[in-house]
Parts: C-alpha cells; sequence; structure tokens
C-alpha cells in the first residue's frame, strides 16, 4: 500500500500490478485488428494514462478491462484473477458523461448504488457527500441538460466515487470539457486521488493532460495497437499543482512523448 | 511549451466557451417563453385570422355549398341545445376510447417486446410496417365482414388506424436507447431487467408518448372513418345525414365539434405527459 499516494509511488516499491493485461488483442469484425498482443501492469494507487494517436484502440482496451467488450485474445487479472464481465470494484467515467436525462443530479449519483439494491436513504446521503467532494453541492436536484458540460462530468466522477470501486477507469473524462475547466478538473482530479487513493486507467490524447496527471504513460502505437513505450514522469506533486507545469521534468516528458508520437504521423 | 499550447487553447476556449455555457440556457429560456410567455395572444390571432378568412369566402360565397363561420357556429349553439351533438358524440366517443385504450396498453405493449426481443420483431414489424403503409380507408370496409356495424366494428376501425404509429414509435424508441447509457448500467452492474426499467424504458418514454398522441389522432380518423363507411351512427352520421339534406352549417358544424376535441384531446394528452410522467420537461 506504500505506492498509495503519487508522491510515494516514485519510490518504484516491488510492482504490486491490481490491473494486469496479458497478450489482449481484439480484432472487430470485418477483420480490423484493434489491439495485438497488450501487457501492461498497473500499479495499486498509481495512475496510468493509455495514449496515443487515435483510432489506437485505447477506449477499446479500457472497455475490455471495465468488462464491457470481451476480447478476442488474452485475458485482463484484476487481482490475479481473470475479468468476465463488469465488477464492483472497477467503475467507469464515461467520454460522452453518459448521464441519465430523465434523472436528477442526486439520482444520476447514486445510480450505482440504486442498482446493487441499497436503501434510498443511505444512498443519497453517500450521493450527496460524493457531490459535495466533486464541489457540486447545491446542484443534487437539477436535471443534467441544466448543467455546463464541466459540471455534467463532475456528476459522472461523483457517481463513479460513490459505488466506492478501488479502480476507477476514465475514458477521456475532459474531452467534451472546454480548455479551463479541463486544466481546473486535472487539479481537482490530483487533489481528489491524494485523498482517495484510488488505481486509476486513464485514456487521453492530450500529451500534456497525460504527463500532468500521471504515475506511469503506456504510449499505444498506431492501429493495430501495440505498447510503444511506457514512460515514467516522475514529477513531484506535492504542493502547489500550477508549479508543475512549469518543472523541467515535466516538460521534458513532454518532449520526449511527442518524439515517440510523431513517428506515426509522419509515416 | 505549455504556454504556447495555453495561449492557442486560450482563445480558442474562450470562443467555445459561451456557447456551452450561454446559449443552452438561453435557448431553453426561449422555449419556455414561446410557450408561455407571448405565444397565447399569437395563437389567437391565428384562429381570428382563419375565422375571419371563413366569414369572407362563406360570404362571398365561394360556393351554394360553404356555410359562413357565423351561420355554422349559429348551427353549432342549435344542435348542442337540443342534444342532437351529445346523442352523436355518446355514440362516437365509445368505441373511440375503447379503442385508444385498447391500442395505448397494448399497442405499446408491442412495440416495446418488438424493440426488446428479436423474435418478436421478425415476427411483428412487417405488419405493422405494412398496415401504416396501407391506406387504411381502403381497410376498413372489409372490417364490416367479419365484425358487422357494430360497436366492435368501430372499435376496430379506431384500433385498425391507431395501432401502427403507436407500435412502431415505441419500437423505435426502445431501439434508440443511447448505447453509452447500456454500457453505463452494465458497468454499474445493472441485470437486464433494471436495465429495461430503469434506462431503456424511460429514455423511450418520449417517443412512446409522441406515438400515442399521434395514436389518439389517428383514432379519431378511424372512428370517423367507420362511421361515413360503415355504420351510419354518431359524428359520422351527422355529418353525412346534413350533407345529404344540404343543411351545410350543421354539416361544417358537425365537422368543427369533431376538429375542436381531436386537437383538444390531443393538447390534454400532451399536458398529462409533461406534468405527470417527465419532470425534466417542467424544469426549463
Amino acid at each position: 500500500m506504500a505506492g498509495a499516494i503519487p508522491t510515494a509511488s516514485r519510490s518504484e516499491a516491488p510492482p504490486d500490478h491490481v490491473v494486469e493485461a496479458r497478450g489482449v488483442s481484439m480484432v472487430y469484425p470485418g477483420n480490423v485488428t484493434a489491439l495485438a498482443g497488450v501487457d501492461i501492469g498497473f500499479a495499486r494507487g498509481q495512475l496510468t494514462t493509455l495514449l496515443g494517436p487515435s483510432g489506437c484502440g485505447k477506449t477499446t482496451l479500457l472497455k475490455i478491462i471495465a468488462g464491457l467488450i470481451e476480447p478476442t485474445g488474452g485475458e485482463i487479472l484484476i487481482e490475479g484473477r481473470p475479468v468476465r464481465g463488469p465488477g464492483p470494484e472497477r467503475a467507469f467515467v464515461f467520454q460522452d458523461f453518459a448521464l441519465m436525462p430523465w434523472a436528477t443530479v442526486l439520482r444520476n449519483v447514486a445510480f450505482g448504488l440504486e442498482l446493487r439494491g441499497v436503501p434510498k436513504a443511505e444512498r443519497e446521503e453517500i450521493a450527496r457527500r460524493c457531490i459535495a467532494e466533486v464541489r457540486l453541492a447545491g446542484f443534487e436536484h437539477s436535471y443534467p441538460h441544466q448543467l455546463s458540460g464541466g459540471m455534467r462530468q463532475r456528476v459522472g466522477l461523483a457517481r463513479a466515487l460513490a459505488v466506492d470501486a478501488e479502480i476507477l477507469l476514465m475514458d477521456e473524462p475532459f474531452a467534451s470539457v472546454d480548455e479551463q475547466t479541463r486544466r481546473k478538473f486535472q487539479e481537482d482530479l490530483l487533489a481528489l486521488l491524494e485523498v482517495e487513493k484510488k488505481t486509476v486507467i486513464f485514456v487521453t490524447h492530450s500529451i500534456e493532460e497525460a504527463v500532468y496527471v500521471s504515475d506511469q504513460i503506456v504510449l499505444l502505437s498506431e492501429r493495430p495497437g501495440r505498447v510503444s513505450k511506457i514512460v515514467r514522469p516522475g514529477l513531484d506533486r506535492s504542493g502547489d499543482f500550477e508549479r508543475i507545469r512549469r518543472e523541467r521534468a515535466y516538460l521534458d516528458c513532454v518532449d520526449e512523448i511527442w518524439n515517440v508520437l510523431k513517428r506515426y504521423l509522419e509515416d | 511549451m505549455p504556454e504556447r499550447t495555453s495561449g492557442t487553447a486560450g482563445p480558442l476556449a474562450e470562443r467555445r466557451s459561451p456557447t456551452i455555457d450561454e446559449i443552452a440556457p438561453a435557448a431553453a429560456a426561449g422555449a419556455g417563453s414561446q410557450r408561455r410567455g407571448s405565444s397565447p395572444l399569437l395563437r389567437l390571432l391565428s384562429v381570428v385570422l382563419v375565422l375571419g378568412l371563413w366569414e369572407w369566402g362563406g360570404r362571398i360565397p365561394i360556393s351554394l355549398s360553404f356555410p359562413t363561420c357565423s351561420q355554422t357556429l349559429a348551427a353549432l349553439a342549435t344542435m348542442l341545445a337540443d342534444g342532437t351533438l351529445l346523442a352523436a358524440y355518446a355514440d362516437t366517443i365509445r368505441p373511440l376510447i375503447i379503442g385508444l385504450v385498447l391500442c395505448g396498453v397494448g399497442a405499446a405493449a408491442a412495440g416495446i417486446a418488438m424493440g426488446l426481443s428479436r423474435t418478436i420483431e421478425w415476427f411483428g414489424l412487417p405488419v405493422f410496417v405494412i398496415l401504416q403503409a396501407a391506406p387504411s380507408a381502403a381497410i376498413v370496409p372489409v372490417i364490416t365482414y367479419v365484425y358487422g356495424i357494430g360497436l366492435a366494428a368501430k372499435v376496430f376501425a379506431v384500433v385498425l388506424l391507431s395501432a401502427p404509429v403507436i407500435v412502431l414509435n415505441a419500437y423505435k424508441g426502445i431501439r434508440h436507447t443511447s448505447p453509452s447509457l447500456l454500457d453505463m448500467s452494465r458497468s454499474f452492474l445493472a441485470s437486464r431487467r433494471q436495465q429495461v426499467t430503469k434506462i431503456v424504458l424511460p429514455s423511450a418514454s418520449g417517443l412512446i408518448f409522441a406515438g400515442m398522441r399521434l395514436g389518439a389522432a389517428q383514432g379519431f380518423t378511424g372512428v370517423i372513418l367507420a362511421e361515413l363507411l360503415i355504420t351510419p351512427t354518431g359524428v359520422g352520421d351527422l355529418i353525412t345525414y346534413y350533407r345529404s339534406v344540404a343543411d351545410y352549417p350543421k354539416m361544417f358544424a358537425s365537422i368543427l365539434s369533431i376538429i375542436v376535441i381531436a386537437s383538444v384531446t390531443i393538447t390534454l394528452l400532451q399536458k398529462i405527459e409533461e406534468t405527470v410522467f417527465r419532470p425534466e420537461l417542467r424544469q426549463a
């Protein structure tokens, strides 16, 4: 559990992989190969980003880990046990938010618990706490269409927090959000993870975002997706978040990743 | 490098964020005011305009069989006072209500079943696609062979016209459930049953209700067609009778009455949907 806090995680304790991808392949009907033998270990309490050119199968890999898609080859292990479908230890945050437009913020956030049969009073109390955690207190009885894009994604995040899953799977969570909101959101996410101590698997196509939030960045090649390189930014995230964006290590890391990804554009 | 990124992203984001934050509420407010604010006056104006044109057309006169608006309204008042209209509607409303209740429950259920099960879809979809495409007025007389000329024939006519649109709308509503909401419910461990009751049905409810409104309108057509073509009773009979005796104001009054009642019914259905079933529509 030493690796739970992002700063401590840099010490590279012996790998304690909560999630492991073993030779995961995905061939879609029509012989489109999205993933070709991907092996990755996801360390406990760390944030791992899947980064790569569009169409490289990042989201496919995330959905396979979530148990929403069955891979055509290989397997995902969670705590050493193979994945057969979605499970209570994983919670998903969707790129398009996936909020129920007919339900209030409160019901949306409590939805995972509602499906598990948690009594109304109890699940609403948990939901209210999670809504406050993502700084949306006061909007419990609003409907999604009354909220801005950034606020909607906060609801999506609160819903994932409410089920208290150990592993958070985030599929380009900030892609539909404007740049200012996105930056604020990244900072909030880091602050939140310091308290919540989750294992996070994060899909993005933004290099800056990946370097800013990640302990480990997995670079995937263009289709068919393979692990092309694993980068560990090793940034000191204690204290002021704003400072990170000016750090030498941060800038070097962005450059390093850009040099790898550039190749896929030139081909 | 991050400075440069923020430099290029800044203005872009500034241009983009107001579209999300301001235009959406503005559009919502606009839709709200359209429903409540200026609209009743405009609607009244358009009604007055149409009635005025009618009065003017009747006075030219366009045709000897085209009464003025005032003659028609006077005839309507007479028919209301002497009870003819009420008696006729007693005949017309019963099969209409029976037919619409049957469709509201049965056809909606059939559409939902078709949306949920491939087998039922394979079995049922062609029937309703053909029924919707078929010119129903041509089928209505055939009903007589099976159901005679009584209540059953009228109910059947209502169902025949109303069911296809209700079935097909419910079916489309189910099939158009957002795949991302389905993924969401699966990832949060919904059972198939929970998926249907908590995601699929609520998300289809908009199209299901729209189908019911269209189906109700079709039901009015069905019952009047039956009364014109097979069973000379009710409002359809009033129209036929007054035409045959050339009492055009009363004939037009009968037609006007059914149009008004149908419109009011459909509007009422919409109000019920908004207030009872869809709380998210109420909050602008």
